[in-house]
């Protein structure tokens, strides 16, 4: 009994020097998300200066934001999300696979790394900002075309729902693919490089290594990057927001969920963008789980499904 | 133990810092010896134009800190500076908090003095929001002192019952800006009074816009270039009192219509939308084709200057189509003040001395809100004529624009209104949407600022 007692226990420093950011999450993260939830059923905003509610009113919000264009702006996240998607995973996959491949020898590696990365570090609204003005109609972009002669009248980029979504989604994809690509090619590196060697011996061309080899074992990351990509498409706001001067211009066709909820706040309506927010939530936990099941599950070598078969095969068989 | 001792006071440390910023910073040093004034006047505003203004004309201000933020008086007195950002609204949001908060705030954290655009001053002199004080309250007999002060600025600054519950040490009456060049190649004269009789009213311009556009000319950049001179002049408030429902006024839908009939007829720039981007301030530059500008004294200075790559001397001003009013920053006295009489010493020194508005005149170049000093500013070429524009002197049409400026009914919906229906209808002089959908694009938004807001009429 005595001996039990003089043993040290170490396990409640673990917890006082976890403590900090357990009292940090709780009073700016929980209660604040406590309190979206709450005043989502209440009626709360300001007049002018004058404050109205916070009243409960029940699910109203819910209900007059599903009969307003809400859905139209989830509609155009995900249009703009895709388009910068596609191209950044596309890239990122070929820069990886190029830059961990062994027998292309690609010279100044490190340097590209960097260079692919950097836009990632000038921030969303500059970028957004830099965009505008080189593509404005009087523009940089303009001069050179029409100087060159490939146009005779200066091209209206922001005034079309074409022009305005592609060079939303270009940003995104020039802002992320550096970013992408750092992770898939960590990716890549995990693999072992017996497995590489095994399958040129056996004699594989590039296109099968990457399509039999690579992209199977870079799943659980490349699943990462889709369910972070998804999460921070939803919540895309400073680029079209700068770039269409908060209107999503032209007609609300580049007006995203965030940019639609910060609308709300420039009334200080609680209530709306609260609900606005739950929906949020809601979108964002399906979409994580779909995603997580997709990537989990179908695995055939080792994951759930594959030893669910396994098991109901083994009792069969002894059956 | 003690390595036990300074872990827990360590952890202890960490965690009090997280709460260090709940806590209210300065608890009154103001229960001192003065009872009746405080030490300490807090002023809001979004840049440092009136602090400038303030430290030229007002006679009992002793310095100035380095950083601009405190402002000693001669009888020791403090003013302090709190300026936030007009963009995106950061000022009305940070005034707004300091405003709710100010029942219960320490003396010296009142605030005492603040101030607030044309484009939301009714938000603020609103009567029953009660923020801004009535003057009279603060024992100031405002038809003696604002006598000379242009009446419109008086009814601007007044509460629908008119009581004044604001003053204004400037007034902005709008010209017409134009090219001399432009108006030599086109008219044969740059001379000012000629060229106000080609733009005298709306159908004289149109045809002098024809005769500009024959040469290759713009007769203005943008369509919202326009909008002020018809959305001063609307006959009902956007949004009546205690209504909610926005009133969509006939002469916005004529602004609309006229809009798209320049740009269909190619009197307006159809490349440069709106105002304030890139476009519209290369527009003012020498390789612009763009004949005129509709600005008022700040505009000419603050925009048009900083824009013109070319020499001085090659613009010059002229009455424009229709008497109109842009902008302005109102002086209040807030509700609750603990210092009425500096506050009351300040709103009169700075918006009713005649002498003190005319140094400021010369100084910046601001039409300032003293009826009888502009007319003799507008004889006096001698001190305020302008290189910029030629050695004109711009107060010769300022003056007479300003006594015929007749505001439109205010509400505190104003500056979303205005802001949301150029937005809405952006899209459909660009021919982006039709007429019905940016009617519908704007009761969507205008719902979306104003939740209060149910309905919009639209005129028949």
């Amino acid at each position: 009994m005595k001996k039990k007692k003089r043993t040290v226990s170490y396990a409640k420093w673990g917890y006082i020097f976890i403590l900090p950011f357990f009292i940090t999450y709780f009073i700016f993260s929980l209660i604040p998300l406590a309190d979206t939830v709450r005043y989502s059923f209440y009626e709360y905003y300001r007049s002018g200066i004058k404050e109205i509610g916070p009243n409960f009113v029940g699910m109203a919000n819910y209900a007059s934001l599903l009969k307003s264009d809400m859905l139209q702006y989830g509609a155009n996240t995900l249009i703009l999300w895709i388009i910068g998607f596609i191209p950044q995973i596309v890239i990122a996959l070929v820069l990886a696979c190029w830059f961990t491949d062994a027998r292309l020898k690609i010279r100044g590696k490190q340097f590209f790394k960097v260079v692919i990365y950097l836009p990632n570090l000038i921030m969303a609204s500059a970028f957004a900002m830099l965009f505008f003005a080189l593509f404005s109609t009087s523009g940089p972009v303009n001069s050179i075309l029409m100087s060159i002669g490939l146009i005779h009248t200066p091209i209206d980029f922001m005034g079309s729902v074409f022009g305005t979504r592609s060079l939303i989604g270009f940003m995104n994809f020039l802002m992320w693919f550096g970013n992408t690509t750092i992770m898939l090619i960590a990716a890549v590196n995990g693999i072992s490089v017996e497995i590489f060697e095994a399958c040129d011996l056996d004699g594989c061309n590039s296109i099968q290594r990457f399509l039999y080899i690579t992209l199977p074992m870079i799943r659980p990351i490349l699943a990462y990057t889709l369910i972070t990509s998804i999460i921070g498409g939803l919540q895309m706001f400073d680029v079209p927001q700068i770039l269409t001067n908060g209107q999503g211009n032209p007609d609300r066709s580049s007006m995203t969920l965030i940019m639609f909820l910060n609308n709300h706040l420039k009334s200080k309506n609680y209530g709306m963008a609260g609900a606005l927010s739950v929906y949020l939530f809601i979108i964002s936990a399906i979409l994580c789980f779909i995603v997580y099941r997709m990537t989990n599950d179908s695995d055939p070598d080792g994951s759930k499904k594959a030893a669910k078969k396994a098991a109901r095969e083994e009792r069969r068989r002894r059956k | 133990m003690k390595r036990r001792a300074i872990s827990l006071l360590l952890t202890v440390a960490m965690g009090v810092t997280l709460f260090a910023g709940c806590g209210s910073a300065s608890k009154g040093s103001g229960d001192g010896a003065d009872a009746s004034e405080g030490k300490v006047i807090n002023i809001y505003s979004w840049n440092d134009e009136f602090r400038q203004r303030l430290e030229a004309v007002y006679p009992e201000v002793k310095e100035t800190s380095d950083d601009g933020t405190v402002t000693t008086l001669n009888d020791g007195t403090e003013i302090h500076w709190i300026i936030n950002p007009n963009q995106d609204g950061v000022y009305q949001q940070k005034l707004d908090e300091a405003l709710g908060r100010q029942a219960d705030a320490a003396a010296d954290d009142k605030v005492d003095i603040f101030l607030s655009e044309t484009d939301y001053v009714f938000k603020y002199t609103d009567a029953a929001a009660d923020v801004a004080m009535p003057l009279k309250d603060l024992g100031i007999d405002c038809d003696k002192e604002f006598a000379d002060q242009y009446d419109f600025t008086r009814t601007t600054a007044s509460d629908a019952d008119g009581v004044q519950r604001g003053s204004t040490w400037q007034c902005c009456p709008g010209l017409l800006v134009y090219r001399r060049d432009i108006a030599k190649d086109v008219f044969g004269t740059d001379d000012p009074e000629a060229v106000g009789e080609k733009v005298k009213d709306w159908d004289t311009i149109k045809q002098t816009a024809a005769e500009l556009k024959e040469k290759g000319y713009y007769t203005f950049a943008s369509y919202a270039d326009t909008f002020r001179l018809y959305g001063n002049s609307i006959d009902n408030s956007w949004v009546e009192p205690d209504g909610d429902q926005v009133n969509v006024d006939q002469k916005i839908m004529n602004w609309v219509d006229d809009s798209k009939e320049w740009l269909d007829n190619g009197y307006i720039d159809a490349n440069i939308k709106g105002q304030w981007n890139d476009d519209w301030n290369k527009a003012m530059g020498s390789q612009s084709k763009v004949f005129a500008f509709l600005f008022p004294a700040w505009g000419i200075d603050f925009t048009l200057k900083p824009n013109w790559d070319g020499a001085d001397g090659s613009w010059a001003v002229t009455t424009p189509p229709q008497e109109y009013n842009w902008g302005g920053s109102y002086i209040h006295a807030a509700t609750g003040t603990d210092n009425p009489e500096h506050v009351k010493d300040i709103i009169l020194a700075m918006t009713a001395d005649k002498d003190n508005l005319l140094k400021i005149s010369k100084e910046y170049s601001d039409f300032t809100n003293t009826k009888s000093g502009m007319q003799e500013a507008a004889m006096d070429d001698a001190t305020y004529a302008s290189d910029f524009l030629g050695g004109q002197n711009p107060f010769a049409y300022f003056a007479p624009v300003a006594e015929n400026i007749k505001i439109a009914p205010l509400s505190s919906y104003d500056q979303g209104c205005v802001e949301l229906i150029q937005n809405s209808f952006s899209d459909y002089l660009q021919g982006n949407v039709d007429f019905d959908k940016a009617k519908t694009n704007f009761e969507t938004s205008i719902e979306e600022r104003y939740p209060d807001i149910k309905q919009v009429n639209w005129p028949e």
